[in-house]
């Protein structure tokens, strides 16, 4: 599908998205209360075929934080880039690892470094950092300070 | 198991819920060398990250050196010569050889054949020895810059990698009579770990890992960059997705990497071996990704810019860390002794998952 398509198409379904091209891939924004139901309509829908998540980035946008997911369809080959932010004092952001499993580990690392709540998460802990770690290290308000080694 | 065990070479630590021998979950505790890599890239400059991404996963130090020179030439709308590409890619290939050596010698420790191991690292010795005459360097070169390479090729280069070949065309079928149709290792690699098409794809899982289930994920054939658009090679695919198919996918990359290499040896460019940079690079603002098929699978890079010296957030798809998040799916109902096969089959490299 070329980018002109696949705006169509996710219109159709969401039409709330806003879709933009940047400089390499076709970028969607979309609100975090939308984003589940646009994930299984991404996947499932049978011409857009989005199996493949091959990246998920968490974000400190400054006021907001954001979460980037870089989407594949392996039958068709186009390439879509997902972001949704949220709230700083309160970011809630659906799970979407019952669709792309791969997204269990990604979002428990945005988690991890960031703090990102991902909502219906089976197991949202941090992976990397020890439990008793102070603070979300990638959050650019982080004072490195609060935690000796 | 772990966070020292010898079967996970390297520092990771998996807790096993067991049925007598029967695995019923694994869990994977990672972060024992965790380095905060993406942080650390916040304060860095372009050239200095370079000497980061070789320390993710070591035996693919080329190709991860080559996505975040990738991203930046992309962002700078630079077109590299003629001669970096080949080079690039010869290099690349080079380093997926003595890669998959080092997995087939390991691979073959963790099943109990001590020989492998002596075998393949004596044949990546001679890989080693190239890359030490051009880049100054062993295991991680940080030859690739921005804009084209560190420095130009030794004089001795092509005709050592003539000869390597030759020399490893003729081993090569002695890895099979080894391994390949040895009884018990295939009594303990057919079968086990199996993972279907579907699952690899849900899961991101990558490279010849990937490959061994049938997901056609090679970034070479699907997003090509340097100059495998103009070289011929087939992508390794096998359907059964078990523990054995995934080991022969990557014998079989070892002879479809040295094809590659025949039809580039001959006819490297002549020119220049990098383009004029600045010494402080900027990029525009803007978001930047540039995926490399890497050893162990899909290497990417995201940069976000906003203009400055630095990134402002930098992000490593590691091909690892997706497949590892696997692992608990391929192992369960196994038994112990299977989940050092499986794990020795998907090659993980902990520096790598942990960043």
């Amino acid at each position: 599908m070329t980018n002109q398509e696949l705006k169509d198409s996710i219109l159709k379904i969401e039409p709330t998205a806003v879709l933009d091209e940047g400089k390499q891939c076709l970028n969607l924004t979309v609100a975090a209360d939308k984003w589940y139901s646009l994930a299984q309509q991404l996947k499932g829908n049978k011409e857009l075929a989005f199996d493949y998540l091959f990246n998920l980035t968490g974000v400190d946008y400054g006021d907001t934080l954001g979460v980037v997911y870089h989407l594949e369809s392996t039958m068709f080959h186009h390439v879509i880039v997902v972001k949704v932010s949220a709230d700083k004092q309160n970011p809630q952001i659906p799970t979407i690892c019952d669709i792309w499993r791969t997204a269990e580990f990604h979002e428990r690392e945005a988690f991890d470094f960031l703090g990102i709540q991902f909502t219906n998460h089976p197991d949202l802990r941090r992976i990397f950092l020890d439990e008793e770690w102070k603070g979300y290290p990638l959050r650019k308000d982080y004072d490195p300070s609060v935690n000796t080694i | 198991m772990g966070p020292q065990h010898p079967s996970t070479h390297g520092v990771l630590r998996l807790v096993l819920s067991l049925k007598g021998e029967m695995v019923q979950k694994v869990e994977p505790h990672c972060g024992y060398i965790h380095r905060g890599m993406e942080k650390m890239t916040e304060t860095m400059t372009y050239q200095q990250i370079i000497h980061l991404t070789d320390r993710l996963d070591y035996l693919s130090a080329h190709m991860n050196n080559a996505a975040v020179c990738l991203a930046v030439e992309k962002a700078l709308d630079i077109e590299v010569p003629e001669r970096v590409k080949v080079i690039r890619t010869i290099m690349d290939e080079l380093a997926r050889i003595a890669s998959h050596q080092l997995w087939w010698c390991s691979f073959g420790m963790d099943l109990g054949g001590l020989t492998c191991f002596f075998y393949g690292l004596r044949d990546r010795e001679k890989i080693l020895d190239i890359f030490e005459e051009t880049t100054g360097s062993r295991l991680i070169q940080s030859y690739n810059c921005p804009g084209g390479l560190m420095a130009d090729l030794d004089p001795n280069f092509q005709k050592k990698v003539k000869d390597f070949i030759k020399y490893f065309r003729k081993i090569l079928p002695e890895y099979d009579e080894l391994l390949s149709g040895n009884i018990i290792m295939m009594e303990r690699a057919k079968g086990v770990g199996v993972m279907s098409k579907e699952q690899a794809i849900s899961f991101g899982m990558t490279g010849p890992s990937g490959r061994g289930s049938g997901f056609s994920c090679d970034v070479r054939k699907h997003h090509p960059y340097h100059a495998y658009d103009r070289v011929k090679f087939n992508e390794v695919l096998r359907t059964e997705g078990d523990t054995y198919a995934r080991y022969m996918v990557r014998l079989d990359e070892m002879r479809e990497s040295m094809n590659i290499i025949e039809q580039l040896i001959d006819n490297i460019p002549t020119g220049d071996v990098a383009v004029k940079m600045k010494p402080i690079i900027k990029l525009p603002e803007g978001e930047y990704y540039q995926r490399v098929e890497s050893a162990r699978g899909e290497f990417g890079v995201y940069i976000i810019s906003k203009g400055e010296k630095n990134p402002y957030r930098m992000k490593f798809r590691s091909p690892n860390f997706c497949n590892l998040s696997a692992l608990d799916t391929l192992a369960r109902g196994q038994k112990i002794a299977d989940l050092v096969a499986i794990g020795g089959s998907l090659d993980y490299i902990i520096p790598d998952i942990d960043r």
